[in-house]
């Protein structure tokens, strides 16, 4: 059978149940994306229902429609240029005022429109009742009460949506009127269209809309919209033949208004539409307000309070890393053997030569060294994903904000910060949660300061090499502080000099806390691994191959002999002899050419830099290759210390290195693909890079004056 | 005396008369239901002492001194 195709469009605020009811709509059928140019997250998914195959489009969760925040342009733009049959909108029921708010904007977009008040078990708890069909006519559009969290109304929402889009828009007179200043200037600006159609503007069909090139504006939203000064839709009127003359007719307008009504129009529209809902909600909705303190209030008195609040917030942070490390290392040791026996195996079973070596040491290498941080992806990203769906990160932001701010970012930003402890990469992409372009730069910017998972294993092992038992906890810790310390100092430099500027206010809502389904917190966790898997995997398999080709050509040297040990051959490799040229710069700071190299291949991925090291200085010999690999770590750190000359405080000065330089290609790869461009991730580069010298070349400087032995 | 939104202690409501912001952050703070004649009612300060969170129309909102200085409130009783 054909099914009949139909494209709906889901909005709603943040909060409002949107993403469960997605879900319950679409199951696992989803698609995530990107929308083009911006970085604001496509999310879409098929299903069938009756004749239908319906395209569900979940929109970016916005409380507005104004051209101030990304999310809310594409909301807005989704719905205008690619015109989905109909819109969804979800409402929490236990805030209906200002989550229709939102509703009654896009009501004005004059779109066929369903209204899912979701979370209905929630606001009836509350002893509201809510009168739908007065509702539905006070609106002017179908009503269907929703229970998201237990799939509840989702099957009379679709046969409403079906219902409504056979019928087609049905235009009622139920809409915001405006005072009557405010209708007046809409009456003339919409006057002003039919004249400016004769010189080149298009009406479309029924004179409700007009358009600019391919774009369809409903009319009175235009007007509204230039009576708001909404800065994309001057801009786009301007591009218009005839748009000078109507944006100089909206400026007489705006100031007309003000003039009249003594405040300016941007909020006297506002104003509007919420004595509108106050209306509307005042009639269909009767409260049997039981008075008492909810459970959010109750919860918030504890994890907010001015004492236990940022305790709480240190030991959550804590309990997270806890789960991640912890739960995940013996599954990372797992991952690590398998890929052991993998590379065993496929080396016994291939000739000796390059092919070999390209597979074992370049191939399965670096697809293990991603596939091994897997765990701990997974796992952090499930504590966090918790975080977000039970409410709490919104309260982290608001305990954090004090200290963020200081440093000219935004409490949001710790978010990002956080996950950069696990791993750079979905750090860089979680900062898509902050609207302000300047903030969101900056906190990508220092991100990488956050010692991410994937250094770990170089600190582990210089440690054990280098330092007894009994500080070793200290000196781990102090290399995570000082990547803290360093990412503050370095958003406070960024936000003063480079980028200057307002940071986005802080108006955040604290939303009421639930506990989120585990299909949500699932589906949520795995999103995320799965772009880190794709974005990140198939960079560091491309880097990993390259790094391999450095280190292993040429297989000759200059008279065509090989080389007579394999440190001999990676001296005399590419990478080696770019070791050798920088040596130079590295002296003042206390490395030589192998661990420049080192350092070198350490740029694919972090976790490299101890296996090259490893080769540079031999202390993995043949025999110890064969063994177990628990049973070298012992050995191989005790021949770390014999064999490189590193003495603790040398150590010490390469995990700084390590943790300041460069964050992996990975991370670069991300930032260029999340900044659409070049220049941020060079940037990175170049000040990670010079940080970390300069950084290093203190500490080194002071330590032989101070009389470390180095 | 002029009393703005920073003024309320935690527990005291009041009502809005104005919002004195401008630009993006007013859009904001008016998008997010601040409008003339809405009650609200200070809950708390953060443990550091910025931001400050409020209730209104029944959810809880949290800003920043900063702008919730820019909001001039009257008493529930004038009208």
């Amino acid at each position: 059978m054909d099914r009949k195709k139909l494209t709906i469009a889901l909005t709603g605020n943040p909060n409002s149940g949107k993403t469960t009811i997605f879900n319950n709509l679409t199951g696992a059928c989803q698609h995530v994306g990107n929308y083009p140019g911006v970085t604001v997250e496509r999310k879409e998914g098929r299903l069938k229902f009756k004749d239908y195959e319906i395209k569900v489009i979940d929109l970016p969760g916005t409380y507005s429609l104004t051209a101030y925040s990304p999310d809310e342009v594409v909301a807005r733009n989704v719905i205008i240029e690619e015109k989905p049959n109909l819109v969804v909108n979800i409402v929490d029921g236990t805030n209906l005022e200002r989550n229709l708010y939102l509703t009654m904007q896009l009501k004005e977009l004059d779109i066929p429109m369903v209204l899912a008040v979701n979370m209905a078990d929630m606001a009836e708890a509350n002893g509201q009742r809510i009168d739908y069909p007065l509702l539905a006519e006070l609106l002017g559009m179908p009503v269907v009460r929703t229970i998201g969290t237990r799939n509840e109304g989702t099957d009379e929402l679709l046969t409403k949506v079906i219902d409504v889009t056979e019928k087609g828009l049905v235009r009622t007179n139920k809409q915001v009127n405006y005072a009557v200043e405010v209708e007046d200037a809409i009456s003339r600006l919409k006057g002003f269209l039919p004249e400016a159609k004769g010189n080149g503007i298009q009406m479309a069909a029924g004179a409700e809309s007009i358009s600019t090139s391919d774009i369809n504006y409903p009319a009175r939203w235009l007007a509204i919209k230039l009576l708001e000064a909404d800065s994309e839709i001057i801009k786009k009127v301007k591009t218009m033949p005839y748009g000078g003359p109507l944006l100089k007719e909206a400026a007489l307008c705006r100031e007309d208004i003000r003039g009249k009504l003594g405040e300016d129009s941007e909020l006297a529209i506002v104003d509007g539409r919420y004595a509108y809902i106050r209306g509307a909600t005042r009639e269909a909705i009767s409260i049997n307000k039981i008075d008492r303190v909810s459970l959010t209030e109750k919860i918030d008195c504890v994890l907010l309070n001015r004492v236990l609040g940022i305790p709480i917030f240190l030991g959550t942070m804590w309990l997270l890393f806890q789960l991640t490390f912890t739960l995940g290392a013996p599954i990372m040791e797992w991952i690590e053997a398998g890929f052991g026996v993998l590379g065993e195996w496929v080396g016994a079973n291939l000739n000796d030569g390059l092919l070999k070596s390209l597979v074992v040491d370049g191939m399965i290498g670096g697809v293990g060294g991603v596939i091994v941080f897997m765990p701990n992806i997974l796992l952090l990203f499930l504590g966090i994903a918790f975080l977000e769906g039970t409410g709490y990160m919104a309260r982290a932001a608001f305990v954090m904000d004090e200290v963020m701010h200081k440093v000219g970012l935004h409490g949001k930003s710790f978010v990002p910060m956080l996950i950069g402890f696990g791993c750079t990469v979905p750090a860089v992409m979680a900062t898509r949660t902050l609207e302000n372009p300047k903030d969101r730069l900056v906190t990508m910017l220092v991100t990488p300061l956050m010692s991410c998972g994937a250094r770990l294993p170089i600190y582990t092992l210089l440690i054990g090499a280098f330092f007894a038992p009994q500080v070793a906890g200290n000196i781990l810790f102090s290399l995570y502080l000082i990547g803290i310390i360093l990412a503050l100092i370095m958003a406070k430099v960024f936000r003063t000099w480079l980028l200057p500027g307002e940071s986005e206010p802080f108006v955040m809502e604290l939303p009421s806390y639930r506990l989120p389904t585990i299909k949500a917190i699932l589906l949520h966790m795995w999103e995320r691994t799965w772009l880190y898997l794709k974005k990140a995997g198939t960079i560091i398999l491309a880097a990993s191959i390259v790094m391999w080709a450095l280190f292993t050509f040429p297989m000759v040297d200059q008279y065509g002999n090989e080389f007579s040990s394999s440190e001999q051959q990676v001296e005399q490799s590419y990478a080696g002899r770019i070791g050798h040229a920088i040596e130079p710069v590295l002296s003042p700071i206390g490395f030589d050419w192998k661990t420049g190299t080192a350092l070198m291949a350490g740029l694919a991925a972090k976790e490299i830099v101890v296996a090259t090291m490893g080769t540079l200085y031999s202390i993995e010999d043949e025999e110890a290759l064969e063994e177990k690999e628990t049973a070298t770590v012992k050995t191989f750190a005790e021949r770390a210390r014999e064999q490189s000359g590193y003495t603790p405080f040398t150590a010490y000065i390469l995990m700084l290195f390590c943790l300041i330089y460069v964050p992996c290609l990975a991370t670069i790869a991300v930032i260029k693909r999340e900044t659409n461009g070049w220049k941020w991730p060079l940037f990175t580069i170049g000040y990670t890079v010079l940080l970390a010298w300069v950084v290093c070349f203190i500490v080194y400087q002071g330590g032989v004056l101070l009389g470390f032995q180095v | 005396m002029v009393k703005t939104l920073i003024e309320l202690k935690p527990g005291e409501k009041a009502r809005v008369k104005r919002v004195t912001a401008q630009g993006t952050i007013r859009r904001r703070i008016v998008d997010m239901g601040l409008v003339p004649g809405t009650e609200i009612e200070m809950e708390r300060y953060a443990p550091l002492g910025d931001p400050v969170e409020l209730k209104l129309n029944d959810y809880h909102l949290s800003l920043r001194k900063a702008e919730a200085d820019t909001i001039i409130l009257e008493s529930l009783e004038e009208i």
